[in-house]
């Protein structure tokens, strides 16, 4: 999933600053997983505005809407009316569902109130962990299910850097080291030989490296 | 071989002796040229760091020409954190080009530990790749992209660096024999304080044989103070300091622990030397250079061959 985390309110309440009527928008999906833009915080967070705005002495009309998604035309175009009746937009979808609104009413600022961060899993109810960043090719396979990518800060394709101590990354000690991970599960599977094959120079172009990446399917274009 | 003097020191037989200079912190040359006069007739040669935890310093390349220039034997470190591999390689040809014959290929410190913590870093390739992209120039005079390089090619002595005590522990040997195997011919190691455990890991190294296919320098940084080891004890990445080397220095007059700390790397080195696999030590004497020769001279090292 994306996670994203929400942005401070004092950033939120000048974005919107200008707005005396706009629509909240969230999404039913990744967001709505990492507890940052679902129904819930979207009407949490309109209340809050609200009330500050009430506050301040300039009230503010706030509409709430929960797309299914934000990244598909088949949700995104049916926002039309409830767009066009606002002064401005404000999102709490991740950056693509932001962006992918945006190019559909160029009319009408769309407006993070979120912060996107990664791609990645629900390791507990409330923490969530970065495990892919799109690279485009991916090993798993030789570095048995961890991506030294990701889950290391320096991405070394070739073993821990000299940082690695007690198991976690010299970047953050509440970090596990990506190849201490890879080092136990090679001894857990009796294969730690295969730490001395020497991982080739990566090739980037298929990460976001070579330029922004699209996937075209002929055999489903309609 | 190289024109390297490391190299010839090295391949002599003879206990090499290395240590390390850190640019300064803006564009003054004279500074290098201080530090690095100090240990003149002291060591076979200076390392240069490069940005050295994150922090912007005169770059490794200038001030290794510099020292060149003065008839030292610089070593150009170099880290994977600032450069792809486009510009990689365009220094290590103009290192080259302006002889300069040593290279110790890094990661790099993550930038975090610095103070440019926004940065973004790049890590295109990994020490190892490096070490490989070195040697490929060299030997193959082929750019890492397939291109055939069809002028003079870098004529380098490939180093790395090894942290005996970082972890997994047991990988560590295998680590260093992945180097060796990409084409590192000298290895230059972390701070060693705790003996015992490089005497471990030698052992290992030993057993997979990768001690006769590179030349292995133990790494001796002196303290300064008390509160110098407990830094490097608590807050260095990698670094093992036992409680006991810091018991040392507390059972001394508040006056005399500086002198305490060269002793200790002294006896460091004495003991090192013992260590079969060993060819040589590289002082790392953190903004103390004027204290390596007292330390190469207590080590009886002199003269440098």
């Amino acid at each position: 999933m994306i996670v994203a985390n929400r942005k401070p309110f004092e950033e939120i309440v000048e974005l919107i600053r200008p707005y005396k009527k706009i629509v909240l928008l969230g999404c039913n999906e990744c967001v709505t997983v990492c507890a940052t833009g679902g129904a819930k915080e979207v009407e949490v967070l309109a209340s809050e505005l609200r009330m500050y705005r009430e506050k301040e002495g300039q009230p503010i009309e706030i509409k709430e809407h929960v797309p299914e998604r934000n990244c598909d035309p088949e949700y995104v175009e049916p926002l039309g009316a409830i767009i066009a009746d606002a002064e401005a937009a404000l999102s709490m979808a991740c950056g693509c569902g932001i962006q992918f609104v945006g190019e559909h009413y160029i009319d009408k600022p769309v407006l993070p109130a979120v912060n996107t961060t990664f791609d990645g899993v629900t390791l507990e109810h409330g923490v969530w962990s970065e495990r892919c960043l799109g690279c485009g090719n991916c090993i798993l396979d030789k570095t048995l299910g961890i991506c030294p990518v990701t889950r290391c800060a320096k991405s070394l394709f070739n073993g821990p850097c000299g940082g690695s101590h007690d198991g976690k990354c010299e970047v953050n000690a509440e970090t596990p080291c990506a190849w201490q991970l890879i080092v136990d599960r090679y001894k857990e599977r009796n294969m730690l030989d295969k730490y001395l094959e020497i991982q080739p120079l990566k090739n980037w172009s298929t990460a976001h490296h070579g330029g922004p990446r699209t996937r075209v399917r002929e055999d489903l274009k309609l | 071989m190289s024109a390297s003097n490391l190299e010839r020191v090295l391949r002599s037989g003879a206990f090499a002796v290395t240590s390390e200079c850190g640019p300064p912190r803006g564009a003054d040359g004279e500074v290098i040229k201080k530090k690095a006069g100090l240990l003149k007739g002291y060591v076979d040669a200076i390392n240069i760091t490069d940005n050295q935890t994150s922090v912007v310093r005169m770059s490794s390349a200038a001030s290794c020409f510099i020292l060149k220039g003065l008839g030292f034997d610089p070593v150009l470190q170099m880290v994977c954190r600032d450069r792809n591999r486009i510009a990689l390689q365009s220094d290590i040809l103009g290192a080259a080009a302006v002889g300069i014959s040593n290279i110790l290929c890094l990661s790099g410190d993550h930038q975090c530990f610095g103070d440019h913590a926004g940065a973004k870093n790049v890590f295109d390739i990994d020490s190892i790749q490096l070490v490989a992209a070195v040697k490929q120039l060299r030997d193959e005079g082929k750019f890492l992209g397939g291109e055939e390089l069809k002028a003079a090619r870098p004529d380098m002595f490939i180093g790395c660096a090894e942290n005996p005590f970082g972890d997994p522990f047991e990988i560590r040997a295998m680590r260093l024999a992945k180097k060796a195997a990409a084409g590192a011919q000298f290895v230059q190691t972390q701070c060693i304080f705790n003996v015992p455990k490089f005497e471990k890991w030698m052992e290992m190294v030993r057993d997979i044989g990768v001690h006769e296919k590179m030349y292995i320098l133990a790494g001796i940084t002196p303290f300064k103070s008390i509160g110098m080891a407990r830094y490097m004890q608590k807050s260095v990445p990698g670094m093992d300091v036992p409680e006991d080397q810091i018991e040392r220095l507390k059972g001394v007059p508040k006056e005399k622990v500086a002198e305490e700390g060269i002793k200790i790397a002294i006896e460091t080195i004495q003991r090192l030397r013992q260590v079969k696999g060993v060819a040589g030590v590289h002082i790392m004497a953190i903004e103390w250079e004027e204290k390596v020769p007292e330390i190469v001279e207590g080590a009886k090292l002199l003269p440098r061959p």
